[in-house]
């Protein structure tokens, strides 16, 4: 298996780890690899969009021809997790800050996103989610300016919620989350996304 | 189904999310700002974060005198215009001023040389505070000093508005001999640095094994050229700040551009000699040789 995290900025070793961990944990052959360009995703069995700022990173899956080749993969069954700004970039619509800043969306999920829904930094915090089909253990989700959903449609389902914002969607191969497991040792999210890319 | 019961949140201004935020950043540019039309400028360019200043350090310099906190109006100004995270600057050791920019809600407070330093003795103690803290080093001991106050970022401390590369240099390398040194050193060895580094064995042992700093590690003072910028993330930083170099050139958007390219495509000359062509009036910088020992901002609180 090879999994490909898009590699322009933010968080990406963190995932590199999280994913090799998830890996170990359920015993699959396999590589995790840094992706600079579109190239690199050739033979890719799954994507992440890890955690950043979705402005910087959406511009740059643009200026180097990430934002198509991804598009592309995901039409045709290639399962994409994102997170943080991951999951602002998977979904379809925006709210006013993300219009206003021309945010890149490759409108792959039907989710509404909310940048900064839980205000800034100051505002950041952990707490404990029940996440749909992770099982009864909570998951220490950790929430850095994130973002939330406000809004699903479609075939997309709701995993977790949290204060009444949603904060974790699947729809089919699509698996977006507001918050960062791979600053967690809890790899039983990753776990879930391989498992999808196994299929 | 979502249970509604237990909807806590655990806690804030955890270590895990000060540092966190601070990973959020890796790979970045970080720009100074004296207005939110540049905070705009900066955002569309591809900024990860901006650091709201109410001069910036070329002209602080030049004004002398003492140099404060930014105004709070100024900064929230800032805030107001942009999504991305807003940094403002304290004194050194100045933690009232600390507390004005926790209380504004800034993203991350930069207790920075640039200003001039409220304490000689101590530096601000930032594991108070729940908002993260990003400091200056020169060498590995002035940088666990700081991890040790609380600071969840660290970053070199070039000579800041001289627009030359020259001390962040010396920095990063100073730093990185200085962390190669621990992994050769056995237990007496690592006692004697907590001695001379005074900081905890933990932060020490840490060090050693990473390898590296423990928290993010960016290059600020003195990048002016995108090829600043790539020179300094191949001798292994996680990102830059850029100060002067981009709103005294002639052409900052253009500028900012050209340097969150080379900073993502560090390691490929082909895309550095694009983004290097035509560019805009870059700033006219100082010789560090001409500045006297008192002019030196990087010799302040170490």
């Amino acid at each position: 298996m090879k999994i490909g995290i898009i590699g322009l900025q933010g968080a990406v070793s963190e995932h590199l780890e999280a994913t090799k961990r998830a890996m170990q944990k359920l015993g699959i052959e396999g590589k995790a690899i840094w992706v600079g360009g579109p190239m690199e995703l050739d033979g890719v069995d799954g994507i992440i969009i890890p955690g950043g700022e979705s402005t910087t990173i959406g511009k740059l899956m643009q200026m180097t021809g990430l934002f198509e080749r991804v598009k592309r993969l995901a039409k045709n069954g290639t399962p994409i997790l994102g997170t943080c700004a991951g999951l602002i970039v998977l979904a379809k619509r925006g709210d006013e800050q993300i219009i206003r800043t021309k945010q890149p969306l490759l409108g792959l999920m039907d989710i509404s996103a909310i940048r900064n829904a839980f205000g800034r930094q100051r505002e950041s915090f952990e707490t404990e989610l029940e996440i749909s089909g992770l099982g009864k253990e909570p998951f220490r989700g950790v929430f850095i300016r994130a973002p939330a959903v406000s809004e699903v449609w479609g075939d997309a389902q709701v995993l977790a919620k949290f204060q009444g914002k949603i904060v974790a969607v699947q729809q089919g191969g699509l698996l977006a989350v507001a918050f960062h497991p791979e600053l967690t040792p809890d790899t039983r999210l990753h776990e879930h996304f391989l498992r999808m890319c196994q299929r | 189904m979502q249970k509604r019961t237990e909807e806590k949140i655990v806690a804030f201004g955890t270590e895990r999310l000060k540092r966190g935020f601070a990973k959020m950043q890796k790979g970045g540019v970080i720009m100074d700002v004296t207005k939110p039309e540049q905070a705009i400028i900066a955002e569309e360019a591809g900024a990860v974060a901006v650091m709201a200043l109410q001069a910036i350090p070329a002209d602080i310099r030049a004004a002398g005198g003492v140099a404060r906190m930014a105004d709070p109006a100024v900064i929230e100004a800032i805030m107001n215009a942009v999504t991305i995270p807003v940094m403002a600057k304290c004194r050194i050791g100045h933690f009232g001023e600390a507390q004005v920019l926790e209380a504004l809600g800034v993203d991350m407070i930069d207790e920075s040389e640039v200003l001039t330093p409220a304490d000689e003795e101590f530096h601000v103690d930032k594991s108070k505070f729940k908002v993260p803290f990003i400091c200056g080093s020169r060498d590995l001991g002035e940088a666990l000093r700081r991890i040790n106050e609380g600071a969840a970022m660290i970053r070199t401390k070039g000579e800041a508005g001289t627009g030359n590369i020259v001390e962040a240099m010396k920095h990063i390398r100073l730093t990185k001999r200085q962390i190669a040194e621990l992994a050769g050193l056995k237990h007496d060895g690592l006692e004697a640095k907590v001695q001379e580094y005074r900081v905890s064995i933990e932060l020490v042992e840490e060090t050693a094994k990473l390898q590296r700093l423990p928290v993010v590690w960016f290059c600020a003072g003195g990048i002016a050229t995108p090829a600043d910028s790539a020179m300094v993330m191949q001798m292994g930083v996680d990102g830059v700040f850029v100060g002067s170099g981009i709103f005294k050139s002639s052409d900052p958007a253009r500028m900012a551009r050209a340097i969150v390219e080379a900073t993502r495509y560090y390691d490929d000359p082909q895309v550095l000699l694009e983004v290097s062509k035509d560019l805009p009036q870059t700033m006219r910088g100082i010789d560090i040789k001409t500045l006297k020992a008192e002019e030196k901002l990087q010799a302040r609180g170490v």
